[in-house]
């Protein structure tokens, strides 16, 4: 299968702050609103890079300021890939209990995963688990 | 009344009216402050009949659910009652898709949501 025409790539490392996350969820908005992607589309990858990048500043690096997180991102006309890494130890998602269980739902965490899972086309961690890559079609203008 | 940063807090009959001033929930700093705002609205000022109305809002982070479900608790605890209404479709999926829509009575509209305390 051939590569889609990437039109836009970006590659950045970034400091282990949740203050690092706002340049950087911009910087890729800004390359979908300027390419006219859906409202719906541009909730969801917000809302599935913010989830990502707070997961590896709090989760993955602990905070850490001598850790960093490495965000790339590609984008074709019709579809966005963002790979998110950080410098943690990894965790195994398959073993992130379903915050809709009864007993749960009620927590106030736990839910970064699910709602990565929901709002992108497709999410993957790596063996380690500590990158996860989210990838998005771009919504028909008719849907 | 206490000033806040993050919330416009209005009387309505005995429902206290909360909205956002925020258009999206997202900065840590920001949820801190407002889950701190949210618990001094039942803990310190004992309003026990809120109404969370989400017009402003167009992103909230599941850091920002969090403090919801914490605010939830407290009413509860307190033998009040905790609505939200107006919330926009995106928001509304995300409650859906983590069944919170089963955890807080949501209504469509304030005048919906006043009515039904």
């Amino acid at each position: 299968m051939s590569e889609p025409p990437w039109i836009w790539q970006y590659d950045h490392v970034v400091p282990s702050e949740i203050g690092a996350i706002g340049p950087v969820r911009r910087e890729i908005l800004q390359q979908l609103l300027d390419r006219n992607w859906s409202k719906r589309d541009l909730f969801s990858v917000h809302l599935a890079l913010d989830e990502a990048m707070v997961n590896a500043v709090t989760h993955g690096n602990r905070l850490d300021p001598n850790k960093h997180i490495h965000v790339t991102c590609r984008m074709s006309p019709d579809w966005l890939e963002i790979e998110v890494a950080d410098e943690g130890k990894g965790f195994d998602p398959a073993a992130v209990p379903d915050p809709t269980d009864e007993c749960r739902v009620s927590h106030p965490g736990g839910r970064g995963v699910m709602l990565m899972r929901n709002f992108m086309d497709r999410v993957q961690f790596n063996e380690r688990g500590n990158c996860v890559r989210l990838e998005k079609r771009r919504t028909p203008c008719d849907e | 009344m206490a000033e806040y940063r993050r919330l416009e807090v209005n009387e309505v009959g005995d429902v206290t009216v909360v909205r956002f001033r925020d258009q999206k929930i997202l900065d840590d700093l920001n949820i801190q402050e407002l889950g701190r705002e949210l618990a001094r609205l039942v803990e310190v000022e004992n309003r026990a009949r809120l109404l969370l109305n989400f017009a402003s809002v167009e992103f909230l982070s599941s850091a920002a659910l969090g403090k919801l479900i914490t605010l939830d608790k407290k009413v509860k605890a307190a033998g009040g009652t905790l609505r939200l209404c107006c919330i926009q479709p995106e928001i509304f999926e995300v409650f859906v898709i983590t069944k919170l829509n089963r955890v807080f009575d949501i209504k469509e509209n304030e005048a919906d949501a006043l009515a039904a305390f």
